[in-house]
């Protein structure tokens, strides 16, 4: 289990490179030999975490990065998904989080804020760290340890 | 990467057809698109996704947006051939009881 590669990328915190994100990731997944469904999972997950970067981190003339860490192991790939800018109000984010809640208008809609809901329910282990920064942590396992996705999305 | 949008007019429909990657790269320029056919009065507006391969919340926050302006202008808004990975996302999401959905099996134009 000591065998670990470790790979980092850091790229413009702009939308145009969210895919990149997204096909690095699917590279490594694939290699890993994740499932189809899995990589599928992980390609959302990276990318709402690189998207949230773009969102949050930087204000509209500052160019900041985002920085990605594939750590793969035999048994699971953890990503990191981190800014250098500001953090953002974690308890607002979270309070925002979760499928809507049957509403009855649709002017009480969001249209944001599906993201971290997303990772959560996609991934198998989550943390959000937000000292200094966003940091966030993500694991998913190759050999399905865990409940499956849609069991855990209704159990939420 | 991209996302290509054709769009089609029809007697008393107009049809979107959507095919590549709708992501934070793509979704602007597809918001701005959909929310402009939307926005006329009564509109009846199909978004065909059998072509799309790639979604996230960016592309179901769009359709949101898309759906409030559908219902100022007394517009509908009708997504189809959804593959199995975007319904999911809509399911997951709880969008599915609010946006019309259907996925790539149940979404015929002439059925």
């Amino acid at each position: 289990m000591a065998n670990v590669d470790y790979i980092e990328m850091k790229l413009p915190a702009k939308s145009d490179y969210v895919s990149v994100a997204r096909l690095t990731t699917s590279g490594i997944a694939n290699r890993m030999g994740f499932d189809y469904e899995a990589i599928e999972d992980l390609k959302v997950a990276i990318s709402e975490a690189s998207t949230n970067v773009v969102n949050h981190a930087y204000d509209e003339n500052e160019k900041g990065e985002i920085i990605l860490g594939f750590s793969i192991y035999d048994d699971r790939l953890e990503v990191m998904v981190s800014d250098r800018g500001e953090s953002f109000d974690l308890n607002e984010v979270k309070n925002n989080l979760g499928p809507i809640d049957h509403v009855k208008k649709t002017d009480d809609l969001r249209e944001g804020g599906f993201g971290l809901f997303l990772i959560n329910a996609l991934m198998d282990k989550v943390e959000v760290n937000n000292n200094y920064g966003v940091i966030v942590h993500m694991i998913k396992y190759l050999n399905g340890v865990e409940v499956t996705n849609s069991d855990k999305a209704k159990t939420k | 990467m991209n996302l290509t949008i054709d769009i089609e007019e029809k007697v008393s429909q107009v049809i979107m057809t959507l095919a590549g990657e709708i992501d934070i790269y793509t979704a602007p320029k597809l918001k701005d698109k959909l929310n402009e056919l939307v926005s006329s009065k009564n509109a009846d507006v199909i978004v065909d996704l059998q072509g799309v391969s790639y979604m996230d919340s960016t592309g179901l926050g769009t359709f949101v947006s898309g759906l409030k302006h559908a219902e100022d202008s007394e517009s509908k808004l009708k997504l189809i051939g959804a593959n199995e990975r975007l319904l999911r996302l809509f399911q997951v999401t709880g969008l599915d009881d609010v946006i019309d959905v259907s996925s790539a099996e149940e979404g015929d134009l002439n059925g």
